[in-house]
C-alpha cells in the first residue's frame, strides 16, 4: 500500500478553463486515489494538457477546485505545490550539467523550518547521484546536457522531477518525441519508478496503447469534457459512450433500431443481426471491434476487400443493406474478394448506443 | 589540424582588419612633426603619452566609463522588460509599442534633446552625470529592446514553467533560468549599448553642458584646435574599448563554439 505521508489523493471538481470565447476544459471531475496510476487520455486539443497545467498551478482555472488530500491548491503558486511535472520536451537547462539539472529543485526549494540550502550540499549530491542511478544514468552526472541522447534527456527530466519526492507526479506526454523502442523502455521505467516511490501519478497521453499498458485507471477526455473513466478493460469490453468506443478503435458501426430490449440491424433479415441491449427504444448504433466478429455465424455479408495486417488479415465486408463491417481474422483463413460469408457477432463484445448519443 | 589553422588564419585576418586602420593613429600620436612627402614623422614626441596620463584625461576616462557602464546596465534592464513584452506577448497595439521603442533611432536625437533640455534644466538634471546617463538611454534603449525582444521571441517559455514546477519562484526563475538562456543576447546588448554610450558626443555636450566631460568631448576639442598629436592620442584612447571587445570576441570565437552576436546559435 502507498505511504500515506507521501502519495497524495487528488480531487478535481468542476474544473473549467476558458480563453476568451474558447472553452478548453469544462466541468471536469476527477479523483485519484493515493498511489494510483491514472492516464488522462484524449486526442490532441482535448484539454488534457490544460488540465495538467491547472493541477500544477501554471494556469488558474476559470471555475472549479483542485484539492490535494482535501486541501485546496487554488491560490498556491506552482513553486509551492508538492507536485512535479515532466513535460513533453525534456527542457533540461542547457547551462547546467546533468547533476546540476537534477539538483535544481533541491537547491531552489528551501524546506520550511531548519537549515538553509547551503547546509545540505553534500546531501544534495548524494540524493542526486542515487536518483541518477535509479533512472540508469549513474556516473553521467558531470556530462553537459547537450551530450545526451533523447532518451537520456527525458530520463534526466524524470530524475529532476522525482528527486523532489513529489506527492503527485504529473507527466505530460513525456515520451511522445521518442522512437518506439525507447518509448516502451521508458514506459517500463516510469511504471517501475511509480511503484517503487509509491507515487500518485497522472499521466497525459494521446496514445491509447500507452494508456492501456501503463495505467490502473483511464480517464478519457474529449473536447474538454470527461468522456469515460474506468480500468482499461472497460473501454474495450463496455465502452461508456460511442465516442469512447470510437477512440479505442471500435471502428465498426452498424445502424439499426432498438425494440423491446433488442437491437436489430437495418435492412437485415428478421433475426439475422439481433443483440440484446439496455439502450432505450429507438434508432441506435451498434459498435463492435473487428476482432469480435467471426466468420461462422448467420449474418450474410459480401467480402469487398482483404488486407494483410501482419499477424492477421483485415476483411472488409458489406452487409445486405450496404453497411460496411470490418472483420479481423487469423492468417490462413481462406477468404477472397467476392465471397459470400456469414458473420458472427459476439453479443458480449457489442455495445449499443442510442442514436442521439452521437454528435 | 587543417581546420584549426584555417580558423587561426581567419582570426588573424579579423584582428588585422580591426587593427590596421588604427595604425596611423598610433604613429600620429607620437609624431612631433610629420609633413608631406615624408613617409615617417620627422620627429617623435612624448607629448601624446603625457597628455593621455594627464589628470583631465584620466578623469574624463573615468567619467566615460561610469556613464557607459551605467547606461549599458540600465539599457539592458529596460530592454529585458520591454523585450519580454514585445517578444513574448501578443497584445493590442504591440506594433505601435514596437515602433515607439524604435522611434528615438528614427527621429534625430538632436531634435528631441533640444526639446527635453528645457525639462532637464527645470528638474536640475542638466550639467549632471545622471542627466547624461538618462539622455543616453535614448539612443541605446531602442537597440536593447529590439535585440532582447528578438531573443525573447526565440525563448521557449516552457523552461520557465518547468522551473516553477521545480519550486523556483518568479524572480529566482528569471535569474537562474531566463537570464542564462538569454545570455548571448544580453552580452551583445551590453557591449553594443556600452559602445554607443562610449562614443556619444552631441547628447553629452547638450545635457552635460560642458560640466560633464567625457573622452569624446576632449577628442572633439583637440580636433577643433588642429592639434593632431593630441587628437590622435585621444582618438586611440577612444577606440581602445571597441578594439578590446573585438579581440575578446576573436578569442571566444576561437576558444569555444558559442553563440555570439547572432553569428551562431549554440
Amino acid at each position: 500500500m502507498a505511504d500515506p505521508t507521501l502519495a497524495a489523493r487528488l480531487d478535481v471538481s468542476g474544473l473549467g478553463a476558458r480563453f476568451d470565447a474558447v472553452t478548453a476544459v469544462a466541468d471536469l471531475d476527477l479523483s485519484l486515489a493515493p498511489g494510483s496510476f491514472t492516464a488522462l487520455l484524449g486526442p490532441s486539443g482535448c484539454g488534457k494538457s490544460t488540465t495538467l497545467a491547472m493541477v500544477a498551478g501554471l494556469l488558474a482555472p476559470t471555475t472549479g477546485d483542485v484539492r490535494l488530500d482535501g486541501s485546496s491548491l487554488l491560490g498556491v503558486p506552482a513553486e509551492r505545490r508538492p507536485v512535479s511535472l515532466v513535460f513533453q520536451k525534456p527542457l533540461l537547462f542547457p547551462h547546467l550539467t546533468v547533476e546540476q539539472n537534477v539538483a535544481y529543485g533541491l537547491r531552489v526549494r528551501r524546506p520550511a523550518g531548519v537549515g538553509t540550502g547551503r547546509a545540505s550540499r553534500r546531501e544534495v549530491a548524494t540524493q542526486v547521484e542515487a536518483m541518477l542511478e535509479r533512472v540508469r544514468l549513474g556516473g553521467l552526472g558531470r556530462r553537459r546536457v547537450g551530450e545526451l541522447s533523447g532518451g537520456q534527456e527525458q530520463r534526466v527530466a524524470l530524475a529532476r522531477a522525482l528527486v523532489l519526492r513529489p506527492r503527485l507526479l504529473l507527466l505530460d506526454e513525456p515520451f511522445s518525441q521518442l522512437d518506439a523502442d525507447l518509448r516502451a523502455e521508458m514506459r517500463a521505467l516510469v511504471r517501475e519508478l511509480h511503484d517503487e516511490a509509491e507515487l500518485t501519478t497522472l499521466f497525459v497521453t494521446h496514445d491509447q496503447d500507452e494508456a492501456v499498458e501503463l495505467a490502473d485507471t483511464i480517464v478519457l477526455m474529449l473536447e474538454g469534457r470527461l468522456a469515460g473513466e474506468g480500468p482499461p478493460e472497460t473501454f474495450y469490453a463496455a465502452p461508456p459512450s460511442l465516442a469512447a468506443a470510437r477512440f479505442f478503435g471500435a471502428t465498426n458501426e452498424v445502424h439499426g433500431l432498438v425494440e423491446a430490449g433488442c437491437f436489430r440491424g437495418q435492412g437485415l433479415l428478421e433475426g439475422a443481426l439481433t443483440v440484446p441491449t439496455t439502450a432505450p427504444h429507438g434508432p441506435a448504433v451498434l459498435v463492435v471491434r473487428p476482432e469480435a466478429v467471426g466468420l461462422d455465424g448467420e449474418v450474410p455479408a459480401l467480402v469487398t476487400a482483404t488486407r494483410f495486417a501482419g499477424s492477421d488479415v483485415l476483411v472488409d465486408t458489406a452487409l445486405p443493406d450496404g453497411q460496411p463491417l470490418r472483420v479481423r481474422v487469423p492468417l490462413g483463413a481462406r477468404v477472397a474478394v467476392g465471397d459470400r460469408v456469414s458473420l458472427a457477432l459476439d453479443p458480449d463484445r457489442c455495445s449499443v448506443f442510442a442514436q442521439e448519443a452521437e454528435r | 589540424m587543417n581546420g584549426r589553422w584555417g580558423g587561426r588564419l581567419g582570426v588573424g585576418l579579423l584582428v588585422a582588419a580591426v587593427l590596421l586602420p588604427v595604425l596611423p593613429l598610433v604613429v600620429w600620436s607620437a609624431a612631433g612633426t610629420w609633413r608631406y612627402p615624408d613617409v615617417v614623422p620627422g620627429r617623435l614626441t612624448r607629448r601624446g603619452l603625457d597628455l593621455v596620463l594627464d589628470g583631465e584625461v584620466v578623469s574624463a576616462t573615468a567619467t566615460s566609463l561610469l556613464i557607459a557602464v551605467t547606461v549599458a546596465a540600465l539599457a539592458c534592464a529596460i530592454g529585458l522588460s520591454a523585450g519580454r513584452a514585445i517578444g513574448l506577448y501578443r497584445f493590442r497595439g504591440r506594433r505601435l509599442v514596437q515602433f515607439l521603442l524604435l522611434a528615438p533611432v528614427i527621429v534625430p536625437g538632436l531634435a528631441v534633446t533640444l526639446g527635453i533640455q528645457v525639462f532637464f534644466v527645470r528638474y536640475g538634471l542638466a550639467d549632471t552625470v545622471l542627466g547624461v546617463v538618462l539622455v543616453q538611454l535614448m539612443p541605446t534603449v531602442p537597440y536593447a529592446a529590439t535585440l532582447l525582444g528578438a531573443a525573447y521571441a526565440n525563448l521557449d517559455v516552457d523552461y520557465e514553467r518547468q522551473a516553477r514546477t521545480l519550486g523556483s519562484g518568479p524572480l529566482r526563475t528569471f535569474l537562474t533560468v531566463t537570464v542564462p538562456l538569454l545570455r548571448p543576447a544580453l552580452v551583445t546588448t551590453a557591449l553594443l549599448t556600452f559602445l554607443i554610450s562610449w562614443s556619444e558626443y552631441i547628447l553629452t555636450l547638450l545635457i552635460g553642458g560642458g560640466q560633464v566631460t567625457t573622452l569624446p568631448l576632449l577628442l572633439f576639442a583637440a580636433i577643433g584646435s588642429a592639434d593632431r598629436t593630441a587628437a590622435a592620442a585621444l582618438g586611440l584612447l577612444v577606440v581602445l574599448p571597441p578594439v578590446l571587445i573585438v579581440l575578446l570576441v576573436a578569442r571566444r570565437l576561437r576558444g569555444r563554439d558559442d553563440a555570439w552576436m547572432g553569428l551562431a546559435r549554440g
